[in-house]
């Protein structure tokens, strides 16, 4: 492999209205790498990954998938937009792991796995349908293949997710707080399947709330605030040691809401409701 | 302890620890025996009245029932409505389509065919289009303000068949456009998320996942729909269109027997819509499929143990 990033994110900016979502983001994720991004609420984590994965359009900056400028083309001298069609073929080479699952209802479980490959990415169906079941295999829901969508748990519809997401072959995965809807002991599952695809070589970008796992699983960990990077570095170094105050108070606040359980819904967070019984 | 009178030293005589819901009598319900009478003397009554009153004449009921002329104006008036719904769902989808467009003017566009045509009585804009040849003599196809290509004479063309099927449709588009969009709106955005997440084309995020459910919003109010057009299929019997009304009126001007054909075309509007029911309510669950977590539904080949953890 080169020594080029596999994803190259550059001064990108986006604005809602006057609100800065990204002020300046800059990121490389290397071949293989894994990046987890941990960051108060707000803070543009997701927002950074949807730009990436282009469901949201950036303001300014720019967005390389293996040195391909992601959105737009060279035309006379100057950058136009891409065409739908061309940015869908963009899409296809990376995959998105979402909060809320968002699983087609009205397929099967095995359709929903099999239809960007076949849709998309021009596979046969037999190809795909074997290549789904292997996968439905490794994230344990062989089973489950002829089940709808909501006969399943948030748990299995999160590892059925994960499947149609590796089921594209995709150069990168972006995952988008992928355990936050989860029930607390259904979150273990999810991170099972995650760590395993780590293990095995996936580019993968992590937004996250599970402190413990982004260190677990990282390359490299990046914490943000206000649209911007405001730390990055190996985990261990990062979250034993952290450099800034605001990291420092993120994690401390993090912890001490947690009560170090590592599986309670962090969206809740600064909420004064403590949990009544002890999470282990 | 103070506080309320414990119930076991009301009731005595029971024992509470022996009590069993299961055991007690059913609740008298007085109200239901008086509906109960009122329903049966009033269907005794209809029933009398339909059998011996003889101006129902039901021998001339049956006997125009399967009448060439009535099957012919039955025919019409199914494929008028069909060839309403169907067009008036086209239009009807870009129409919604437009509404929900980014660019200003087409919104209004819409919204203003919207209003036209959903604000006038449809009675009134089949005589319109019958007399549309007044307004314009002749239809042509050509560049605007330019060269034509053909033309046609309108008194030829606005016959009551394409008079009829354009009022009807331009009605039915209107409706449509509205119970299309709300069925769009339905669509949770992530849905458009994933899809286009997957790399799919804005087609096949529109055909694939958003339409399919947006269908099953989109089906019980579409359905009403036709069943009202077919109704409303009546109304060309005003221009001299051959449907299912103007067929026994043709009769009944003949042989005064107005009655008798009417309910002939009362039975046979009754039949079709009690048809198109049946169909509808298969279609909605064809379009449901994926949404119920109870068994599993359509693939019945595996139980679903505990699959809802």
């Amino acid at each position: 492999m080169t020594t080029e990033p596999a994803l190259r994110v550059r001064g990108i900016r986006k604005n809602f209205g006057d609100h800065a979502a990204l002020d300046g983001v800059d990121l490389d994720v290397a071949d293989g790498e894994v990046v987890t991004i941990i960051g108060p609420s707000g803070s543009g984590k997701s927002t950074l990954i949807r730009c990436v994965h282009q469901l949201e359009t950036i303001d300014s900056g720019a967005i390389h998938l293996d040195d391909e400028l992601l959105g737009h083309e060279r035309h006379r001298g100057t950058l136009r937009p891409l065409g739908a069609r061309r940015v869908a073929a963009q899409r296809g080479r990376m995959s998105m792991v979402f909060q809320q699952f968002h699983l087609i209802p009205h397929f099967t479980v095995l359709r929903n796995i099999t239809e960007a490959p076949v849709r998309v990415h021009g596979r046969s169906r037999e190809e795909a349908e074997t290549e789904a079941r292997a996968l439905l295999e490794r994230v344990g829901l062989a089973d489950r293949a002829d089940h709808y969508p909501r006969q399943l748990s948030g748990g299995q519809q999160q590892r059925v997710a994960i499947a149609r997401a590796v089921a594209a072959r995709p150069r990168v995965m972006l995952f988008d707080e992928p355990t936050s809807a989860l029930d607390p002991e259904l979150v273990e599952e999810v991170l099972g399947v995650m760590r395993q695809l780590a293990a095995d070589g996936m580019t993968m970008v992590v937004v996250t709330h599970e402190i413990a796992f982004a260190r677990e699983v990282a390359d490299r960990c990046v914490f943000m605030e206000a649209g911007r990077i405001v730390e990055s570095g190996t985990p261990d170094e990062m979250l034993t040691n952290p450099r800034t105050a605001r990291l420092r108070s993120f994690l401390s606040r993090h912890h001490d809401s947690r009560h170090d359980s590592g599986h309670r819904d962090p969206r809740h967070h600064d909420s004064h409701t403590t949990p009544q019984e002890p999470v282990t | 302890m103070a506080g309320p009178i414990p119930l076991t030293e009301i009731q005595s005589s029971a024992d509470p620890r022996t009590d069993d819901v299961a055991l007690s009598r059913r609740r008298v319900r007085p109200w239901r025996v008086v509906a109960g009478v009122v329903l049966a003397v009033v269907a005794v009554l209809l029933v009398h009245f339909l059998l011996t009153n003889p101006r129902l004449e039901w021998d001339v009921v049956a006997e125009y029932l399967l009448e060439p002329s009535v099957l012919s104006g039955l025919g019409t008036t199914v494929w008028l409505a069909v060839a309403a719904t169907v067009v008036g769902a086209v239009v009807g989808a870009v129409l919604a389509a437009a509404q929900m467009s980014a660019f200003p003017p087409v919104r209004w566009a819409a919204t203003l065919y919207i209003g036209v045509f959903r604000g006038i009585p449809p009675l009134v804009q089949l005589i319109f289009w019958f007399n549309l040849a007044y307004l314009l003599p002749r239809i042509s196809i050509g560049i605007p303000f330019g060269p034509e290509f053909a033309s046609w004479d309108a008194n030829e063309v606005i016959t009551p068949v394409t008079a009829a099927v354009i009022g009807l449709s331009l009605v039915e588009s209107a409706y449509m456009a509205e119970i299309i969009r709300g069925g769009l709106l339905g669509v949770e955005q992530g849905q458009r998320d994933a899809a286009r997440a997957m790399g799919f084309t804005p087609g096949q995020t529109f055909f694939r996942v958003v339409l399919p459910q947006a269908m099953r919003v989109i089906i019980p109010p579409g359905g009403s729909q036709f069943i009202s057009v077919l109704k409303g299929t009546a109304l060309v019997s005003v221009i001299a269109m051959a449907d299912l009304l103007h067929s026994v009126q043709v009769v009944y001007n003949r042989t005064y027997e107005i009655v008798p054909m009417l309910i002939v075309a009362c039975l046979w509007y009754l039949a079709v819509v009690t048809l198109f029911t049946v169909g509808q309510r298969w279609l909605e669950r064809h379009f449901s499929r994926g949404h119920t977590t109870g068994g599993a539904v359509r693939r019945p080949k595996k139980t679903p143990d505990g699959a809802s953890a």
